[in-house]
């Protein structure tokens, strides 16, 4: 076998729910953003102007939670927690500083932080999720304090997690072949050597470590 | 009220100066509304409605004499009725409030609104909506202490009392006030508007009222629609008018400094991982790793051997 044969990594649909989720999530982000600071209200032309910008984001939160839900259904598994994944965490900085990963704990199919970026995302959606329908009031009002409370906390959810986002896509971009995997579904076995070893050896059939 | 009246004091969701050269040179205006002579005729909400021609539809009967039973998006000014019985002399009052929108020299409505232009404050202390720019989204109601703003079912737009800005552009006094029988409702100067509730307190004083006062609440800098009230020391006597209103914190919070802040945290990630790039580029797939993937096929052939 050539070394850059590939090994699949994520299924045709769970791509699609990938990019579901992913399209959903940046729509809502300019959104929103249009919404929180004067600085962004001119990204309401891309929805056709500011009322109905009002109009879809609600609608669009609800097919990325939707999208969102299945695809931790599928993925919740891989992002258990581990020691591993505490030791390779304590050693980020090292690894962003350095910008060479060839030094950190080998990883699972996930490493520390996919498996952290997902469990922060699973909060962060669902406290947007409850604290949107609050502000929504489209069907009913809630008392104003609970308005209110809502309001700062769908804010501070939102920007935690677009946050997030950023640097979930810039991890993408720096780490190379992780764009391809999630768009053609496969990564190189070296690809998958050099940044998930023990995933590696698994999907090779090697159970010597 | 056009934006070009060159007397825009503050705009919503705007972070530069707007047309402000106009300032009324006798100074800001007030309403005042004694609530000491008022009668509960309902005129004023009549004389709103034939002004600004809106209709609302009566409401049912459920035991009060409030009608509508609420503000809405129709009706910009309700009478409020308190059946109030005095612990201090037994006897029972009748506490009439005509509600409706402050005018706030801190409008928590404009603090919070995200669409630039769709609530404006006048150099003379109007607040006013300008429905035209409103997007539906009910911020206003969010921001407003006084539970005010209305979401038209019809349009989506917010509503509320415009103190008849059209009127006072023009030198006429407000359509609630031209029509009060009592003169219960006063408007002027907001200093005259003063001058005239701290005689009038007196007065009350005079009467027994010693409670007596004008509710010109601080917490929202004071607000150009006031009230003398009886029991000044009780506001919320008056159909829950608040005691010390103010702009909530959790307002202040979202639309306060988070709104910097997290512009800025936003910007610095995304500036960070570019320039991150910049200097250390990207993670390639290093010839190590090639070789090793390479060795484990020698190791898999030997084994199966």
């Amino acid at each position: 076998m050539n070394p850059r044969d590939e090994i699949p990594r994520y299924t045709a649909s769970e791509r699609v729910n990938h990019w579901t989720v992913a399209i959903c999530f940046v729509l809502l982000a300019l959104s929103g953003l249009a919404f929180f600071h004067p600085a962004f209200f001119f990204l309401t032309d891309l929805f056709g102007g500011g009322p109905w910008t009002r109009i879809l984001h609600p609608y669009i939160g609800l097919v990325l939670f939707v999208a969102f839900a299945l695809l931790v259904a599928r993925f919740w598994r891989h992002n258990l927690i581990e020691r591993r994944d505490v030791e390779w965490l304590k050693r980020v900085p090292d690894m962003v500083a350095s910008g060479d990963d060839s030094h950190m704990p080998e990883q699972e199919r996930n490493n520390g932080g996919q498996k952290v970026l997902f469990w922060c995302l699973v909060a962060g959606i669902l406290v947007l999720l409850l604290t949107g329908l609050v502000m929504w009031r489209a069907w009913w009002t809630p008392p104003i304090l609970l308005i209110r409370v809502a309001t700062l906390l769908h804010a501070i959810a939102a920007i935690c997690c677009i946050g997030l986002i950023v640097a979930h896509v810039y991890a993408a971009i720096w780490v190379s072949g992780s764009i391809h995997a999630m768009v053609r579904g496969k990564v190189s076995r070296a690809w998958a050597w050099q940044h998930h070893r023990a995933w590696y050896r698994k999907m090779i059939g090697d159970h010597r470590h | 009220m056009s934006l070009q009246s060159l007397d825009i004091r503050r705009r919503s969701a705007t972070t530069l100066p707007s047309p402000e050269a106009r300032t009324p040179a006798s100074g800001e205006v007030a309403k005042l509304i004694d609530v000491t002579k008022c009668i509960g005729c309902k005129a004023c909400q009549t004389a709103c409605m034939e002004w600004n021609d809106l209709r609302q539809e009566p409401g049912e009967n459920v035991g009060v004499y409030d009608n509508p039973l609420d503000l809405t998006e129709n009706a910009w000014t309700v009478m409020r009725f308190t059946e109030y019985e005095n612990p201090g002399s037994g006897n029972l009052e009748w506490l009439i409030r005509k509600d409706g929108c402050m005018h706030c020299e801190d409008p928590g409505c404009l603090k919070a609104c995200p669409s630039p232009g769709a609530i404006v404050q006048y150099t003379n202390g109007i607040v006013d909506f300008h429905e035209e720019n409103c997007i539906g989204c009910g911020y206003c109601v969010t921001g407003c202490p006084f539970d005010v703003p209305r979401i038209s079912k019809k349009d989506h737009k917010a509503y509320k009392c415009t103190l008849c800005s059209d009127r006072v552009a023009v030198g006429l006094e407000p359509a609630c006030v031209k029509t009060c029988p009592t003169g219960a409702i006063m408007f002027g100067t907001k200093e005259a508007m003063k001058d005239q509730a701290e005689d009038r307190i007196v007065d009350l004083k005079e009467r027994g009222f010693d409670k007596a006062g004008l509710y010109d609440p601080a917490g929202v800098g004071g607000t150009h629609v006031m009230y003398v009230l009886h029991h000044a020391d009780q506001p919320s006597l008056y159909a829950d008018l608040p005691d010390a209103p103010r702009i909530s914190p959790l307002v202040s919070l979202w639309k306060g400094v988070a709104k910097p802040l997290a512009t800025l945290a936003l910007g610095a990630a995304v500036i960070g991982s570019f320039f991150h790039y910049i200097v250390k580029g990207p993670i390639e797939v290093e010839p190590e790793a090639e070789d090793a993937v390479a060795d484990d096929d020698v190791d898999a052939r030997e084994d199966t051997r």
